[in-house]
């Protein structure tokens, strides 16, 4: 029998990347972003936070979901909160007075999003211009981006020198951050890094779940990290107290190791799907808990 | 996956089958291509090779691939005969 193959190559919208150059830059601004709601953006953006401020940066954690404020309390500065992004940007306040500090680290910072307005109370230009003035004073912006795709989400993505795409292993979760990367990729910001959160090794080792490699595969973008689900997530988020500010959980570990690589060191990855003994390690873990 | 599927090896592991759907899907979300245009491109691609050599529709594979982020579209045509030099 004979085989007659070909193949066409399709146009890819992706061809030109232009990194974006700054003249003035001390602090490094990331977006945290995802798509698809409840993958983690919140708990990483206070994780990763709460982990750069103990290695001794200065940072300062954005809330950008106008309406839906979060950061506060999965943070647990919710009955600090005086001002918020809304009032800098309207000018009812100065940045400083919107910025609540954290006292249990030296250097951590949250302005939290406005409750009782909508995502069109601030633009992306204002966006920028306010992350302009944190330039000089840290060294880390974080800002926590809302789901989806309109406004609130281009508002935050605006001033990113870098952004972090935050998935889950799901057949949702990995679509919606393949449009995001698209999305980024189109306004010049890309192409990001990923996070691939909440994996379980367990399920990937039974096959019942995308694996590290296949998620790779598909979204075809750099790895910052993997973050194992972890009950400890759950536990620190009702207290209001980041596990990377108090516990030694997996998953404190893993988001602390992305904090490390963000500061520009390498850390191996923690070989989730194929070491034994790690593995062997998890699940006593996780039948401890 | 239960424990019988396991046992006659009747289903694919939902992880595979998660990766081939979303596979699938983000081909069309990245090409902007609705559902049905494969079928047409399909029906399309034999028609015009048919016009030149007998080919076996039912073995015709046409899928959509992905290497890092380019698309890539391959059909693969067995083909029973050249129609004009018959069996050569």
């Amino acid at each position: 029998m004979n085989f007659f193959a070909f193949f066409i190559l399709l146009p890819s919208p992706f061809c030109l990347k232009l990194e974006r150059t700054w003249i003035i830059m001390s602090a490094t601004i990331m977006t945290i972003t995802s798509g698809k709601g409840g993958v983690g953006k919140t708990t990483a953006t206070a994780n990763l936070s709460a982990a750069l401020a103990a290695k001794g940066y200065k940072v300062v954690a954005i809330d950008a979901d106008i309406g839906l404020r979060n950061l506060d309390v999965v943070m647990g500065l919710e009955n600090r909160v005086v001002y918020d992004l809304v009032d800098v940007v309207d000018g009812v306040c100065r940045i400083k007075q919107a910025m609540i500090r954290d006292k249990r680290i030296e250097g951590l910072y949250l302005i939290p999003a406005a409750q009782t307005r909508d995502k069109n109370a601030v633009s992306p230009e204002d966006m920028i211009a306010l992350c302009d003035q944190l330039r000089d004073d840290f060294d880390f912006v974080l800002i926590d981006s809302p789901a989806g795709i309109e406004q609130g989400f281009k508002n935050a993505v605006a001033p990113a020198d870098k952004v972090i795409i935050i998935t889950t292993p799901e057949v949702a979760a990995v679509r919606d951050a393949d449009r995001i990367i698209g999305l980024i990729e189109a306004e010049e910001q890309g192409p990001g890094e990923l996070i691939i959160n909440r994996l379980r090794p367990d399920m990937i080792k039974r096959g019942d779940m995308i694996g590290i490699e296949d998620v790779l595969d598909i979204l075809a973008i750099d790895l910052l990290g993997v973050v194992p689900d972890d009950e400890s997530i759950i536990t620190s988020t009702n207290r209001g107290v980041p596990a990377t500010m108090e516990n030694h959980s997996v998953a404190s570990q893993a988001f602390k190791n992305v904090a490390t690589r963000i500061t520009g060191e390498t850390v191996p990855f923690l070989d989730l799907e194929t070491q034994e003994t790690f593995l062997q390690k998890l699940s006593k873990f996780f039948s401890s808990l | 996956m239960g424990f019988f599927d396991k046992l006659f090896g009747g289903s694919k592991n939902s992880g595979s089958v998660a990766k081939e759907r979303l596979q699938v899907v983000l081909i069309q979300d990245r090409v902007k291509m609705p559902p049905g245009t494969m079928n047409k491109i399909r029906d399309e691609i034999i028609e015009v090779i048919s016009k030149y050599v007998d080919i076996d529709t039912e073995g015709m594979e046409i899928s959509l691939t992905k290497s890092a982020r380019q698309s890539r579209l391959v059909a693969d045509i067995p083909i029973l005969r050249s129609r004009q030099n018959g069996r050569r």
